[in-house]
């Protein structure tokens, strides 16, 4: 069964009483003492230099014309080109427009499926059920996208068991999952869903494993049936911890889903299913596009950064979150 | 839970216990389904027979797999690659945990550096200056590309750094009497008490390791050096490009040359079992990860 750790809260508080005993002595004496703890960050500043901070010096040829052959010096200084032709091409609505539908559609979805099967598992009462149950839908959660597209393409094929199932009920034609247009968005939100709701679910049924039974057991005397615990007890003991994560989920408004989508998505749906990160992918890397593309990718990792820290200033401000 | 004996009480626990059944036969179904097409004979798989049984039982495509040296290569690169980065990544998280949750001892400057790993995890140069920095550094066609970039992973900085705030300071206040230095308290006070939240690092990124695909496909141009998983990408994309028999144009220059290269083999029989091969290591590990889910997620994302 699932292990619950002893609250988190009792961690804070004792780090709160720890640094309100913090003395300040010099930095001299510090450093003399406790010089061991810095030796110890060497190696991740090393890291966070040369991956995080040592990239972000290449966000330079967004603003160039950038020629490899050529290296930075010696590439035309464009100014604001590169963005204003992303803003106008014919491709920018289309994308924006697809990223934000993916990415909405799968955090309503994934709330709503994790939050309706926690609350379901929550009820019923038999530990070996659960425990099958949750072991079996947590299982696509830990595959790739890419066994999982190998999965889907075969289930999903018009001659597939889902497609044979469809066509044997309604008798019409079978249905062109990964490629029709007007129904590849829906094949990724939904299998995206598919994919994570039962690792989703996990956090809720941890706060839902921490309700006191005794609140059950007096509301069942004073004679609350079914709904109305739900709506009493259990619902509110998580409310919280929805709250938080939908103020988080605000941070992932522009992600759709890199991996799935380099997998499952291909020409015939570009018109619905091509994403920021995919465009950036096939027209930097591939193409060898690497302004017009770094400036797009630069665009969508700052409105993502913004809408991060707004996140959690959300989070902070609704759900009580503090990351560090 | 509280149990009643009512009749619509009971209906109503028939029908989450079905519904909760289907959902996770829903979870189980399709990998039981190209399981049975791994065991399957190649006609069978061709006509689309193959349900949940096999037809025409044999062991031809596993026999074939066992021969095949690009995914015998590519499997060991995948071992390797998770001990390696388990290891790395592992030694990382612990030693920059233990100066950031020291918040009893002054320590100028470390706000700053929490913010300055703040940046680093939010906020992604993209991925063209990640790429041109990776072959700035060296890393393109090195096997350590795999390996070290991801070697600092900030959430599981947090996640230990904020196990590390919650031991209780008896328990190092004993250690100081006896004189002992912070990598005595860190290796025979800390770790000894965090072997929980450890071992959930530790699998976790065993996990992530394992699956990771798009770096190889990225930073190694040779697919002899390709982690299994890229490999699998290949193996993939060719099929459904292969079953989208019309607009073959080719979403990226690697399904396009996959395409050409695997048109005529790799049957989906042949493809399913490469698949449960590829799962098989974490279907073994997953459900002992189960146990650790709620220790790593409470700690990580929902604290207080």
């Amino acid at each position: 069964m699932i292990q619950t750790t002893p609250s988190p809260l009792v961690g804070q508080a004792v780090a709160r009483q720890r640094s309100a005993a913090v003395a300040k002595p010099s930095l001299g004496k510090t450093l003399k003492q406790h010089w061991l703890l810095y030796v110890m960050l060497i190696p991740a500043l090393t890291l966070l230099l040369l991956f995080s901070f040592y990239p972000m010096l290449g966000i330079t040829i967004a603003f160039l014309d950038f020629k490899p052959t050529r290296g930075f010096g010696g590439s035309e200084f464009v100014g604001l080109e590169n963005f204003v032709e992303i803003f106008t091409m014919r491709e920018a609505w289309p994308l924006f427009r697809n990223t934000v539908f993916i990415a909405v559609g799968k955090m309503f979805f994934g709330t709503v499926v994790s939050l309706v099967f926690a609350l379901m598992v929550h009820e019923v009462f038999s530990k070996g059920f659960k425990r099958v149950v949750q072991t079996m839908t947590t299982l696509p959660h830990f595959l790739s996208w890419v066994i999982i597209g190998g999965v889907m393409v075969q289930v999903l094929a018009s001659a597939g068991p889902l497609n044979n199932i469809i066509t044997s009920i309604t008798g019409g034609k079978p249905v062109k999952f990964l490629g029709d247009p007007a129904i590849f968005p829906w094949t990724v939100i939904i299998s995206e869903t598919w994919k994570e709701f039962g690792f989703g679910a996990v956090i809720y049924l941890a706060a839902l494993t921490g309700i006191n039974p005794e609140l059950y057991e007096a509301a069942a005397v004073d004679g609350a049936g079914r709904y109305n615990r739900l709506r009493s007890i259990t619902l509110p003991s998580i409310s919280s911890i929805i709250i938080l994560l939908l103020c988080l989920n605000l941070g992932n408004v522009l992600n759709a889903g890199f991996e799935q989508l380099l997998i499952l998505s291909n020409p015939i749906v570009y018109s619905t299913g091509d994403i920021i990160d995919t465009w950036v992918y096939r027209r930097g890397l591939v193409q060898s596009e690497y302004s017009l593309s770094t400036a797009l990718g630069l665009v969508k990792s700052t409105v993502g950064f913004g809408l991060i820290l707004l996140s959690y200033y959300l989070a902070g401000k609704f759900a009580n979150y503090r990351i560090f | 839970m509280v149990r009643d004996r009512s009749l619509s009480y009971r209906i109503v626990d028939w029908i989450l216990y079905a519904m909760l059944a289907i959902m996770a036969l829903s979870c189980l179904l399709p990998f039981w389904h190209l399981l049975a097409k791994s065991f399957s004979n190649r006609q069978s798989v061709m006509a689309d027979v193959v349900s949940l049984w096999p037809i025409g039982f044999n062991i031809e495509n596993y026999a074939y797999i066992l021969n095949d040296r690009q995914f015998l290569g590519s499997f060991a690169v995948s071992t390797i690659r998770v001990v390696l980065g388990v290891v790395l990544t592992l030694f990382i998280t612990v030693i920059t945990a233990y100066p950031l949750s020291r918040d009893r001892i002054h320590m100028p400057g470390r706000t700053f550096i929490k913010v300055l790993l703040l940046i680093g995890m939010l906020f992604s140069a993209g991925l063209i200056p990640y790429f041109l920095a990776i072959r700035n550094l060296g890393l393109y066609n090195n096997f350590m590309v795999l390996v070290i970039p991801g070697a600092l992973s900030i959430f599981n900085i947090i996640v230990v750094m904020n196990f590390f705030r919650g031991i209780p300071v008896e328990l190092e206040e004993a250690a100081l009497l006896d004189g002992a230095s912070h990598l005595d308290i860190l290796f025979r006070v800390f770790i000894p008490v965090s072997l929980p939240v450890l071992a959930t690092v530790t699998l976790f990124t065993a996990v992530g390791h394992w699956n990771a695909w798009f770096d190889g496909i990225v930073f190694l141009s040779k697919s002899e050096s390709w982690p299994l998983q890229s490999f699998m990408y290949t193996v993939v994309t060719s099929r459904m490009l292969e079953w989208q028999t019309s607009n073959i144009g080719g979403s990226s220059q690697n399904a396009a040359q996959a395409a050409q290269s695997f048109m005529n083999a790799t049957p989906q029989g042949l493809v399913a079992a490469m698949i449960f091969i590829a799962s098989f290591p974490i279907i073994c590990v997953y459900p002992f990860l189960q146990r650790y889910f709620v220790t790593g997620l409470t700690i990580g994302s929902v604290k207080g």
